[in-house]
This record gives C-alpha cells, sequence and structure tokens, in this order.
C-alpha cells in the first residue's frame, strides 16, 4: 500500500472537522476516528482494522559538512573524490601525540548555520569524546558537542504543496533542538571475496555540522520539503555544499507512530538516504511498516534500518555491537570554545584570535525565503513561482537577467524558464550554469516574441533550435528557417493569392457551396 | 675539560673556551651510557645521529656561532616523547619497533637550539607506574645503587648476593631520565609528569626535577598519560640548569591548545640574599601516613632552615589532599581508557596475526600489545565512563579535583608564597621489596605527595636534600603559584645552595673522568 502524502490526508482531517491542535484522548465516534491530526496538523489514516488513527511522527539528524579549504582539527585539505589516503595529516590518522587544533573557518560555518536557523548561539560550548571501535574511526573515539553544542533552540520553516498542486502551499516550522561540530570518520570498503577491508581517511576528521531536528513532522513530504530548504539555504550561506550524492548532506530519520493521547511508540532510525526522493519514500514506506506490524499484533525495535532505494523499502541493518554504551568524556585537548559578541567583545583580544558572533550576523546574504519574498514583491510573479526558482541553483539568477534584457513582462517570462528552459535542463540532467542557451539568447528570443516578429509557436521551434549550441542567434533562426511573421499588408495579400491561385479548382468549388 | 664540568652552564663555557669539543663531549656520554648500560636507563641510545648533530655544532662553535647555551649539549628524551626517526616506544609491546615521522614541539625546540639528542630513557609502560620497572625492556637500576655512599653503608647478606639483590629503583615513571642525569650519561633530561613522574624519580635519584605549570609547556607529541594533568618535566643536576631548559621550552605552541598564549620570558635563576620576606607553607596534611620518620626529619629542618633565616614559616591545611588519590584514579583511568582507544593495530603499532574478524584482530592486538597495568586501567576507565557510572564516579572526581586545586588557590591567597612539603615518603626502596605490592598500590603510595600539584596544574619542583641513613638521596618539593616559576626557582636554588647535596660517587664515572672528578661534602644535612 503507498503511503499517502500529509498534505492529502491533512485536507481530508479537516473536512471530517477532526482538526488539531491537541488530539484529545479518548474514543471518537465511529466514522470520525479514522483519521486524526497531530499537533502540528498532520495525521495518517487507520489501517485496515480502521479502529484507531495513528499519528506518525519524524524527527531528522542531518549531517551537513563544512564547506572549508583544511579538515577541522588539522590542517589537512578537504576535498571530494582524491586518491585514497591522499589527504591525510598525523592528527587524521590518530599518531601518537597529536592534538587537535579548532579550524576557525569551521566555527564561522556553524555560527553562520545556527543564525540562518534562528538559532541561539552558545558563547561557549564544548567538545567530547565519543568512543566506539571502528576501522574507519582511528583514534577510538570521535570529537563532537554533546553536553554543550555551539547553537540550540532554533526553528526552520519549510513549504510544501498539497497533492502536488504547485497552487497550494502551506508553510510549516520544525524546531532545530541543535547545531553541533564533530568529526567526520573515514571509509571503509569491504572487500568480501578476499575477506578484508580497506580503509580511506580522505574523510576522516573533515568538519560536519549535525543539524538536530526536533520530531515535528509527519511524512515524508514534510521531512523531504524541510531538508530541502535546509539545504538551500546552507548553499546560500556558503557554509556546506550541501550536495547529498557525494555525502556532504546525510540525513538520517527518526520515525515512530502512535495513538492520539498515548506516548510516542519506539522509534526505528532510518539511514543510508541519498538522495531528497528517497527521503521521502523511506519515510512514508517506515510509517506504513511500522502501522502494519503494530495493526497485526506486532512490535517495533528500537533498531536502525537502510533504505534500500533499490526494492523501495527500508531493511534492518546488521547491528554487530548490540547496544552501544559510547562513554562520553570532555575533550581535554581542547579549552573550551569561546565566542563573543559585540557587547562582550574585550578590546585586548586579537581579533584574529576570537569570532565575533554580530559581525556574522550583519554579513549573513539574503536566505532563500527572503530572496522569494523579494522575487514576488519585485517581478509580481506568483509565490509558487518563487520556490520553483529558489529551487534550482543560479536560476533565480537566470530569470532576473532575462528579464532585464527583455521588453517582456516578468509574468510571462516566467512562463517561459519554468515550463521550457526548466523542463529541457530537467529532461538532459543539466545545472542553469551548463544550459546551452545563455539568459543573453533567451532574452533576444523572447524579445522577438514579445516585437510580435514571431509567433509563440515559432518562439518554440527557435527555442529547439538553439539547444543544439550551434551558435546562432534567434534571429538567425528565424531568418533561415523564415519563420517571422508577416508585418506587410500588401505581402500577405500576395502570398493568399499565390494560395489561391494555385488551387483553383477548389476554389471554384467552394464559391458555389 | 673534565667532568666536573657537571653543569649545563659549566660545560657551555668550555664549549666556548674550546676546552672541550661537542663531539669529545658526545663521545664521553656515549662511553658513559655504555659502561653504566647495566643501569637499563636508555632504551634506544641514538649513537650515529648523536655524533652527527655534535659534528654540526662543533662546526658552528668553530664558526664562532653557537645557537645558545645548550648548543653542544649532550640530552636524553623520555621514550613517550616522539622523535623523528628515532624509535619511540613508551616501553610497551604496542609501539616496539615504532618510528615516529615527527617530533615532539619540545625535542623540536631541543635540537632547533643545537642540543645532541644522545638518546630514548626508559620508563613504565606508557609512563603507568612509580618505580621504572613496569615496561616492556625491565627495570632501571638505580645508579646510587652502586654508590660508594651506598655500599659502604649496606650490609651484604651475602657476598654473592650484593649487588643484584641490594639494588634499589629509580622511582617513576621517568626513571630511565632520573637515572640517565644522576649517572652522568647526559646534562638534562626530559621526562612527563603526571602525577609525580619526574619529581619522584629525581628525588629517588639525588637530582633536581621540575613540573612546570600545565599550558607551559607543549605537550604536541607527548603520548599522553592523562591530558588534563600532564606536562613535560625536566631533570637537571641543578636549579639554574632547569631554569635553563624551561626557557629553551616554555611557551605557546598553535599544535597544542591548551599552551598559553602569553609570552614566556626566559630567565636567570637570581640569587636570594634576603628570604625575609618570603612566606613558607608547610601543608599538615602532607605529614602522610607511612611517612618515614627520617624524612619527616628532614623536613621539620629544612622549614627551621627557612626560619632561622627569616622567613615566615606557616602550617596550612589543604583539607582535601587526602582524596586526591581515588580522585586521580578515576580520572586517569577514565583518560587512559580513551587515549588507548587509538592503539588498534590498524595505523602502527603492533598488529595481531589474528585474523577471524576485525573485532577479534583487535582484541588479541590490545592484549598482545600492553601489559596488565595498562589493560587494567583501560577496563577500570571505561566502567568509570559507562552511561550509568559517569555521574557518579567521573563527575564526582572531576568536582573533588577542583575542591583539591581551590585548596591551593586559598592557601596562597592567604598570602602564602612556596609550599614547602616531602617529595617522596622514604628513600628509594630495594627492586626486590619493591616487586612484592602491585602497580596500583604502589602508585597510590608513591604518588600521594606529588598528585595534588598536577590536580591543581601548579609548578613543583624536587631539590635533592640530602642522603639517608642508607646512603640514599631523599629530596623535598617545593610547589609555586601558577605561571610563577621564577619565584618557584629563585626559592628551590637559594635552599639548594644551602643544603650543599653530596655528589653521586660512582666507579664508572670516575674512571671516565680520568680522577679529576671532585667530591663535595654535604654542608648542611650530613
Amino acid at each position: 500500500m503507498a503511503a499517502r502524502g500529509c498534505g492529502g490526508v491533512w485536507r481530508r482531517a479537516r473536512q471530517r472537522g477532526v482538526v488539531g491542535p491537541g488530539p484529545g484522548p479518548g474514543p471518537s465516534p465511529r466514522g470520525q476516528r479514522a483519521v486524526v491530526c497531530n499537533a502540528r496538523g498532520g495525521a495518517v489514516p487507520a489501517g485496515k482494522s480502521g479502529v484507531a488513527p495513528w499519528i506518525p511522527v519524524v524527527g531528522l539528524e542531518i549531517h551537513a559538512q563544512i564547506s572549508s579549504n583544511s579538515k577541522l582539527f588539522s590542517g589537512s585539505q578537504v576535498q571530494f573524490a582524491a586518491p585514497p589516503n591522499s589527504l591525510v595529516s598525523f592528527f587524521d590518522a590518530s599518531l601518537p601525540g597529536t592534538l587537535p587544533v579548532l579550524n576557525r573557518r569551521c566555527v564561522e560555518a556553524a555560527v553562520m548555520t545556527g543564525l540562518a536557523l534562528n538559532c541561539r548561539i552558545n558563547k561557549k560550548s564544548m567538545f567530547d569524546r565519543k568512543h566506539y571501535f571502528y576501522a574507519d574511526l582511528p583514534a577510538g573515539y570521535q570529537i563532537t558537542q554533546q553536553r554543550v553544542p555551539i547553537a540550540v533552540n532554533g526553528s526552520l520553516s519549510y513549504s510544501l504543496c498539497i497533492d502536488n498542486k504547485m497552487s497550494q502551499m502551506v508553510t510549516k516550522t520544525v524546531r532545530i533542538k541543535q547545531i553541533q561540530l564533530e568529526q567526520d570518520s573515514g571509509k571503509s570498503l569491504h572487500d568480501d571475496t578476499r575477506s578484508q577491508t580497506l580503509v580511506d581517511l580522505n574523510r576522516a576528521g573533515v568538519g560536519l555540522m549535525e543539524v538536530v531536528m526536533e520530531p515535528d513532522m509527519c511524512c515524508g513530504e514534510e521531512a523531504a520539503a524541510a531538508v530541502r530548504e535546509l539545504q538551500l539555504i546552507l548553499q546560500t550561506l556558503g557554509s556546506s555544499q550541501a550536495v547529498m550524492a557525494e555525502g556532504q548532506l546525510r540525513v538520517d530519520a527518526n520515525i515512530s507512530v502512535h495513538h492520539p493521547g498515548e506516548p510516542y511508540g519506539v522509534r526505528t532510525e532510518v539511514k543510508n538516504i541519498n538522495s531528497i526522493r528517497f527521503l521521502a519514500k523511506a519515510v512514508d514506506y517506515e510509517i506504513q511498516r511500522q502501522i502494519e506490524e503494530l495493526e497485526n499484533g506486532g512490535t517495533i525495535l528500537n533498531e536502525t534500518r537502510a533504505f534500500d532505494s533499490k526494492l523501495g523499502c527500508t531493511v534492518p541493518m546488521r547491528d554487530k555491537e548490540g547496544k552501544r554504551d559510547y562513554r562520553f568524556m570532555p575533550e581535554p585537548n581542547l579549552p573550551p570554545l569561546i565566542l563573543y559578541d559585540a557587547k562582550s567583545l574585550p578590546a585586548n583580544l586579537n581579533h584574529q584570535q576570537v569570532i565575533n558572533i554580530d559581525w556574522i550576523q550583519e554579513r549573513l546574504p539574503d536566505l532563500p525565503s527572503v530572496k522569494r519574498e523579494k522575487l514576488v514583491e519585485q517581478y509580481g510573479i506568483l509565490p509558487e513561482h518563487s520556490f520553483a526558482l529558489s529551487n534550482e541553483d543560479g536560476l533565480a539568477e537566470f530569470f532576473e537577467s532575462v528579464v532585464k534584457q527583455t521588453q517582456m513582462k516578468p509574468k510571462k517570462v516566467i512562463g517561459w524558464i519554468l515550463n521550457h528552459l526548466l523542463s529541457y535542463l530537467k529532461q538532459h540532467s543539466l545545472t542553469v550554469k551548463e544550459s546551452p542557451v545563455s539568459s543573453f539568447l533567451l532574452a533576444d528570443l523572447l524579445n522577438l516574441l514579445e516585437k510580435k516578429e514571431i509567433s509563440s509557436t515559432a518562439a518554440k521551434q527557435v527555442l529547439a533550435e538553439l539547444w543544439k549550441g550551434e551558435g546562432k542567434t534567434p534571429l538567425e533562426i528565424v531568418k533561415e528557417q523564415k519563420l517571422e511573421l508577416l508585418q506587410d499588408q500588401k505581402e500577405l495579400e500576395q502570398i493568399c493569392q499565390a494560395v489561391i491561385d494555385g488551387q483553383e479548382n477548389e476554389v471554384i468549388m467552394m464559391v458555389p457551396g | 675539560a673534565a667532568l666536573k664540568d657537571r653543569l649545563c652552564s659549566q660545560v657551555s663555557a668550555a664549549l666556548k673556551e674550546g676546552r672541550v669539543t661537542p663531539t669529545e663531549l658526545c663521545q664521553r656520554c656515549l662511553a658513559l651510557i655504555k659502561s653504566t648500560k647495566f643501569l637499563n636507563a636508555y632504551i634506544t641510545v641514538a649513537e650515529e645521529t648523536a655524533l652527527k648533530q655534535a659534528e654540526e655544532s662543533e662546526e658552528r662553535y668553530k664558526r664562532g656561532q653557537p645557537l645558545g647555551i645548550l648548543d653542544g649539549i649532550p640530552v636524553a628524551v623520555k621514550d613517550n616523547f616522539n622523535t623523528a626517526g628515532i624509535e619511540t616506544t613508551c616501553a610497551s609491546n604496542m609501539l616496539k619497533g615504532y618510528i615516529s615521522p615527527y617530533n615532539a614541539t619540545v625535542v623540536q625546540k631541543l635540537l632547533d637550539q643545537g642540543a645532541v639528542l644522545l638518546g630514548k630513557t626508559n620508563l613504565d609502560e606508557f609512563a603507568m607506574g612509580s618505580g621504572s620497572t613496569d615496561g616492556v625492556f625491565g627495570p632501571v637500576r638505580n645508579p646510587w645503587s652502586y654508590s660508594n655512599q651506598y655500599k659502604d653503608k649496606s650490609v651484604p647478606k651475602s657476598h654473592s648476593e650484593d649487588e643484584e639483590s641490594n639494588w634499589v629503583i629509580t622511582g617513576g615513571s621517568s626513571g630511565g631520565s632520573a637515572a640517565a642525569v644522576s649517572s652522568f650519561t647526559c646534562f638534562a633530561a626530559l621526562g612527563s609528569d603526571t602525577g609525580g613522574s619526574t619529581r619522584n624519580p629525581a628525588a629517588h635519584c639525588g637530582v633536581v626535577g621540575l613540573k612546570p605549570t600545565y599550558g607551559l609547556i607543549s605537550r604536541h607529541g607527548l603520548i599522553p598519560l592523562v591530558n588534563s594533568m600532564d606536562v613535560p618535566g625536566i631533570l637537571t643536576r641543578c636549579v639554574d640548569d632547569a631554569a635553563v631548559l624551561l626557557g629553551s621550552l616554555a611557551g605557546h605552541d598553535p599544535k597544542d591548545s591548551t599552551t598559553v598564549q602569553d609570552d614566556f620570558r626566559p630567565f636567570e635563576v637570581p640569587d636570594l640574599t634576603d628570604v625575609s620576606k618570603l612566606s613558607i607553607g608547610i601543608p599538615k596534611e602532607y605529614h602522610a601516613p607511612g611517612l618515614s620518620s627520617e624524612i619527616l626529619a628532614l623536613w621539620s629542618k629544612a622549614a627551621d632552615l627557612f626560619k632561622n633565616a627569616g622567613a615566615k614559616v606557616v602550617e596550612v591545611s589543604l583539607p582535601h589532599t587526602q582524596y586526591s588519590i581515588v580522585c586521580y584514579h578515576v580520572l586517569c583511568t577514565a583518560e587512559v581508557a580513551s587515549n588507548m582507544a587509538r592503539f588498534d593495530g590498524l595505523e602502527y603499532g603492533h598488529r595481531s596475526d589474528e585474523k577471524e574478524s576485525t573485532e577479534s584482530m583487535y582484541a588479541a592486538t590490545r592484549r598482545e600489545g600492553f601489559n596488565e597495568v595498562v589493560r587494567g586501567r583501560i577496563l577500570s576507565g571505561n566502567y568509570f565512563l559507562l552511561k550509568e557510572n559517569y555521574e557518579k564516579y567521573f563527575v564526582k572526581a572531576q568536582k573533588v579535583r577542583r575542591l583539591i586545586a581551590n585548596d591551593f588557590v586559598k592557601v596562597f591567597r592567604s598570602g602564602v608564597d612556596i609550599l614547602l612539603t616531602p617529595t617522596t615518603l622514604s628513600d628509594a626502596a630495594p627492586y626486590t621489596e619493591f616487586i612484592q605490592e602491585d602497580n596500583r598500590t604502589r602508585s597510590a603510595q608513591d604518588d600521594v605527595l606529588t598528585q595534588a600539584a598536577n590536580m591543581a596544574g601548579l609548578p613543583a619542583i624536587n631539590v635533592p636534600t640530602a642522603l639517608s641513613e642508607r646512603g640514599l638521596p631523599v629530596g623535598l618539593q617545593f610547589i609555586g603559584r601558577s605561571f610563577q616559576e621564577k619565584q618557584l626557582l629563585t626559592v628551590a636554588k637559594w635552599f639548594e645552595k644551602q643544603v650543599q647535596f653530596p655528589m653521586i660517587q660512582l666507579e664508572e664515572v670516575k674512571r671516565h673522568d680520568n680522577g679529576v672528578f671532585q667530591h663535595q661534602k654535604s654542608a648542611f644535612f650530613s
């Protein structure tokens, strides 16, 4: 059974008049209890038995690799797909006697991200060691921020459309519990035939921001929309490249279901989700699996499951160590991380050595939500179009550039951008930057259309020609293919006459009829 | 020149005047290392590189451009400091044959100032111990076991038993470094001090042992025992030399975030003429159970010495010091459990042949690589760090540590400048006696007087004071305020001058000295 998007369910719930907030305990009259909303407006229908409704709860832990030249605690370079073990310092390999030295850039990235997510930045945060033995964790522990993380108590607003209709968008908010700085691990490659494990430490020690979201979501669509918005924010800030396919953004989902009025159910953690599309699928699958399991009298184990993207389902991960105790302890080699604001900034301290939160705040770029508002306001486009523009890296800039170069109204330009340019790019898996049609060429074309020199059908023909990237201008193509609209009355009459002349018989037949 | 040039400043002058060349000096030390090999003070002797360094130093002297007072001076380094190209073993099977690709900051600083690195000295495995008896390369023997002073006073049960059963331990864990300085095989040595590991062997071997303030000297490259307490230690034959070494090693290191940012200004230790403005604190809790009457007597005699010279001597109380042993046990083992996690046989060090699974390889590697002491500490440390125990043990121990440190703050705030205490409970025990007790019991006993300074991060120094009735060295400890090394060393130097600790009379040294070796009489405490 396919999982449902909660937008639709939410609407259905409303129609039935069982809207939250605050699901009331106790049974409701039959027929109305099939669906109940949770406090945040999500709900899922009851299973086959139809007796009690289920409330799914989804929380996310997101690891974002910090975009920086060097690692969190060492001077090694950070680079994707470098030759194995070519970016490993003595510290990264945990050679005895080496000590961590905190990378300023990573701290700044975390502060920026914290500010963008409306967090309170802790002026004093600490580092801890989290212990476990694994081949790609050379020190036997990861340095993280368990007790006092760098940022806490934030929120992220995201929008999603209901029933996949762009015109029906709702905005929701998920609370951010905390953002912590921590080290990435290396990579293990298991060679089963030769029964050996190969370890690549290039990634070991790269800075991560772990963003912990409260369980405020209730379905895959919501989780996906929240992560997409976070991704846009990180990319706008430049604090992470946040490309999921390259592992710069990794999402683990904590999922449980429970009946209204009851405590949260036992949760599972789903890992191995490597795209936003799969995130939505994995979450919805897992919700449905848990409901079915429970309705069939089963129990949910507190376990880690992996999403199998080929089969589209989650499967239990082999948990080698059973219950883990990470034996946390303070990292003794790093003093507390002290941040300052304009007020607390000591005059005698070297500015190179301190991080000023206010200074970073003042220099934050426009966040995606602000950019979208500006687009709506400035160009009079629909809000959902602003989402479409901001969802593609560079598309909003492309749009603005086209608008600047044409007389066509932005409202009309957006149609060409979204319906033709974007769909073409998607078909060919191209980014905006890779587009064979530049904003200049598109503007040129739209100007021809706007001046009524060609028809809209012809414009599409020209665009198709432009995709070939042969370096011709729209006007050249129009001339070559004779696509101009005729503006000259005489010429038009001549053409008509020529047509009539060529079809004398038919004309004759038509006259009496 | 002769070995009467026994101090860095003296030998430096001799080098400058050309009375001796760095190569001659190095060769003499290497020869002495060979003839005192039975002490087992060195794990690795880096003869070749040492001679090369001496040669380079010689060139500099010839050009009249020595790098400073340490240029050409032979030194030794405890084998838990990383040395590029020279084995670093921590006296453990785990690191046997391990050659580090980098120098510890302190080692680099010594080399940058022209010092000649003779070799790496013996210790307890991973510095866990107080006797230098628990390393994989065997125990270190105290040079004083072979001194005329000790031989004259010990009555061998039988002739054959004589030296074999009577030799005494060096204390530890930096016993190799203490023995090396004491037996004249080098002029200064680096140790490490986590609970007394520099001061304790210094006391037993009759040398100066300085544990500087935490954060003053870089730990980068020191293979850690307890990161929050470890400090590189300095072992020399006199207080002035300790100041020379301190000056060459101290200061901020970008590679160690726990070093202080403030600039450190090297200093010469002034000669104190007037002690009347000094206030010396005598902490009553250091009158600990097991303190030998001999040392107690020496301690009060030293207090009287200050009093008679006009200093104010007051009894003070450090009420929480008595808890330092238990507290240390929890904090130390917890950090050990964590620090030792990296030794899994994958990246470096010993790897077991066990191939059943990665986990079984880890287990076998660690069982084969670590001795029982290390494994025991790892086990208890992990126990204390378990989620259910963390508050009960680790957090509580951290709080007690704060109380211990606060005791010192209060005492120093009350106007006391320096604390005077014994360094050890008694003089060095014979090896046969020492090994009757297990490592944990011994460490608990032996660190009792030194540990609190590590808990509080304070500078402390052992000054050799007198010989015991058995003819073995006894030292007293001075503890100073944080980063007040200059005041600490000034007082220590004044005291050193008063007590005139006798020089060791060692046959091997005499032989190498062609009879020029001078014998000093103790002026005060003989």
